[in-house]
């Protein structure tokens, strides 16, 4: 049994109180600036604004979808697996060669000559994206099997280098010739980029065609890749409220002791909540790859990086603090990249992670640590 | 013979917390394992259900050796443990906290029965469906862990400390209903430290000292022991 001692303030913070209200003063004006800068921009060009606001929203929704995996993870062994943005890499990779090199997207056509050519690109894009997410599951349930779970009961960080580990594996190792080979990949598409622009009403925009000058265009890409976010948000709601594997999943976050004395298998709920987040990484990857369309080895640290910072931002452990964090980021790149420069977008996301950390360390959903007597 | 334990040696690291322990529970009986803090009462039931490794002995439950057997089988067996200090899943509402009690299970409905006779021997548990488990006070959080404990209708419920915490009316509340599921026909293995109250429902008690029983016999004969009187009861 542990006994908590109280923290007592050390001396020396007492005596620097008054630096503190420097720092919050350095992040008021920070945020002032900030809302000065859009602010202004908004005003000036509400079409670039809106425009802008798109691909941010594009981005976060693909965080979204890696973030929740960190969330649930973490939640659940309390370890940030850093392998997951190399997942969502290889959710990538499989749907390139089931497109390129197996023409899966096809199937539907190929099988019933006569079907309704969207109908069979839809059920073929469908597909190609459900085996991407198998193969991801797989790879994710191997990664724990093998990597973590022999580390359940070693201290978190053994567990941490170990993750970081992987991750490293996934990427040198794929970058292997005979694997992915390291070059960069042009991606092919299971189906064509359709765009619209917003001028009077909602047009098509025509193929070899530009949109025309001040019109807020999006894409096909942009409402599939909402749409499977807010899908898999809904899932996932829905499985961790009703059913229940899903309560066990928050029983086992919150004692993994006491599940086990419900006769919860705690390790096949930990498999079960690694493959759930994979799936999700897995969907992430593809349609990343399909938005972005160039693949190589390395894609996921970045994504898989600012969708932790994501996570933190909402609050590790926090279903919809994983959302909203991931909202948050893909904003704040995009409007990085539209107002200041491209290079600075990485910049700005591990910024926020820093402040994040400096000023509600338990991000915004999250809660202080309990104290357990 | 429903639940035979037979010479447990049990280590924390180097730590030797039970010495040697053998006891067992016949079918509708209330055993007690009473003693001071740090004697190995919670060890022991910790290592029956599944959760701590004995490196002798064996634990037979039905007449089949369950020793060292993995938690979730030993659930399914039908022995059920609620631990020290409750452990209720404070972020999950009452209802989801039962539910999880019934991990093992499968048939809704039988499952909704159950809940029923749970809410039956405590009507504030209904009362309470949609709280979330931390929000409830302790005593209705020990009612809550024992109800979950019932959902998995074990046949050997083991209870680690039930008063512990809780107000003498509330204490007397919890020990009534603990002899009321004994008499609906299952069988307690109970470890406390208030011995007063554990040796007035029990039928036979065993005394636990660093780690080895150093007395046994009914719950009667126990109490009117000179050394129990004057060590546990303050007599």
């Amino acid at each position: 049994m542990q006994t908590a001692q109280a923290p007592s303030t050390p001396v020396i913070y007492q005596q620097r109180q008054p630096l503190i209200w420097v720092g919050r003063g350095f992040f008021i004006l920070l945020g002032l600036v900030v809302a000065y800068i859009l602010g202004t921009n908004l005003i000036k060009n509400p079409t670039l604004f809106a425009q802008i606001f798109i691909s941010g929203l594009q981005l976060g929704f693909v965080y979204a979808m890696i973030a929740l995996g960190y969330t649930m993870v973490y939640g659940i062994v309390k370890l940030i697996n850093f392998a997951h943005g190399d997942v969502f890499m290889v959710g990538a990779f499989a749907s390139y060669y089931a497109v390129a090199k197996y023409r899966l997207h096809q199937w539907p056509a190929s099988a019933f000559p006569g079907i309704n050519p969207t109908l069979s690109v839809l059920i073929g894009s469908i597909t190609v994206i459900l085996l991407s997410m198998l193969v991801c599951v797989i790879l994710a349930i191997t990664i724990e099997r093998v990597a973590y779970k022999p580390l359940r009961d070693a201290p978190r960080i053994s567990a941490l280098i170990t993750a970081i580990g992987v991750s490293f594996f996934l990427e040198f190792y794929g970058a292997l010739n005979f694997v992915f080979s390291p070059r960069f990949i042009p991606y092919e598409r299971p189906f064509e980029v359709v765009a619209w622009y917003i001028k009077n009403g909602i047009h098509l925009v025509m193929p070899g065609q530009q949109a025309p000058e001040n019109s807020v265009t999006f894409s096909n890409i942009f409402l599939i890749i909402i749409g499977v976010s807010v899908l898999i948000q809904l899932f996932l709601q829905y499985l961790v409220r009703r059913t229940k594997i899903g309560i066990a999943m928050r029983a086992c976050s919150y004692d993994r002791q006491a599940a086990r004395l419900m006769g919860i298998d705690v390790d096949r709920v930990i498999s079960f909540t690694f493959a759930v987040g994979a799936a999700f990484a897995g969907a992430g990857g593809v349609l990343y790859a399909i938005a972005y369309s160039l693949i190589w080895t390395q894609l996921g640290i970045l994504p898989g990086l600012k969708a932790f910072v994501a996570a933190v931002l909402g609050g590790i452990g926090s279903i919809p603090g994983a959302l909203v964090g991931a909202l948050i980021m893909g904003q704040a790149e995009a409007m990085t990249m539209g107002y200041i420069s491209t290079p600075m977008r990485d910049a700005v996301a591990f910024t926020i992670l820093i402040i994040v950390l400096l000023l509600r360390p338990t991000g915004i959903f999250g809660e202080p640590e309990k104290e357990k007597a | 013979m429903l639940l035979e334990v037979h010479n447990l040696n049990v280590y924390y690291g180097a730590i030797h917390a039970l010495q040697g322990i053998s006891f067992h529970v016949e079918e509708g009986e209330i055993v007690t394992l009473i003693g001071a803090n740090g004697a190995g009462k919670s060890t022991t039931l910790r290592t029956i259900s599944g959760l701590l490794r004995t490196r002798t002995g064996y634990i037979r439950y039905k007449g089949r050796d369950i020793t060292n057997t993995p938690a979730q089988e030993i659930v399914k067996m039908g022995i059920s443990h609620v631990p020290e200090g409750r452990k209720i899943f404070a972020p999950l509402t009452v209802r989801e906290n039962l539910l999880m009690g019934a991990y093992t299970r499968n048939d809704p409905n039988e499952i909704q029965r159950t809940m029923e006779r749970v809410f039956a021997s405590f009507p504030r548990l209904k009362e309470r469906i949609n709280q979330l488990g931390g929000t409830l006070s302790g005593g209705e959080q020990q009612m809550l862990a024992m109800g979950r404990g019932l959902m998995s209708r074990p046949t050997l419920l083991l209870l680690d400390e039930p008063s512990m915490g809780l107000s003498p009316i509330l204490v007397e509340e919890i020990f009534r209903i603990i002899q009321e599921i004994n008499q609906q026909g299952t069988s307690i293995l109970l470890v406390e430290q208030n011995a007063h109250m554990a040796l007035s429902i029990a039928h036979r008690a065993y005394v636990l000292e660093t780690g080895r029983i150093v007395l046994s016999g009914t719950a009667k004969e126990v109490a009117e022991n000179p050394m129990v009187k004057a060590a546990y009861l303050g007599v």
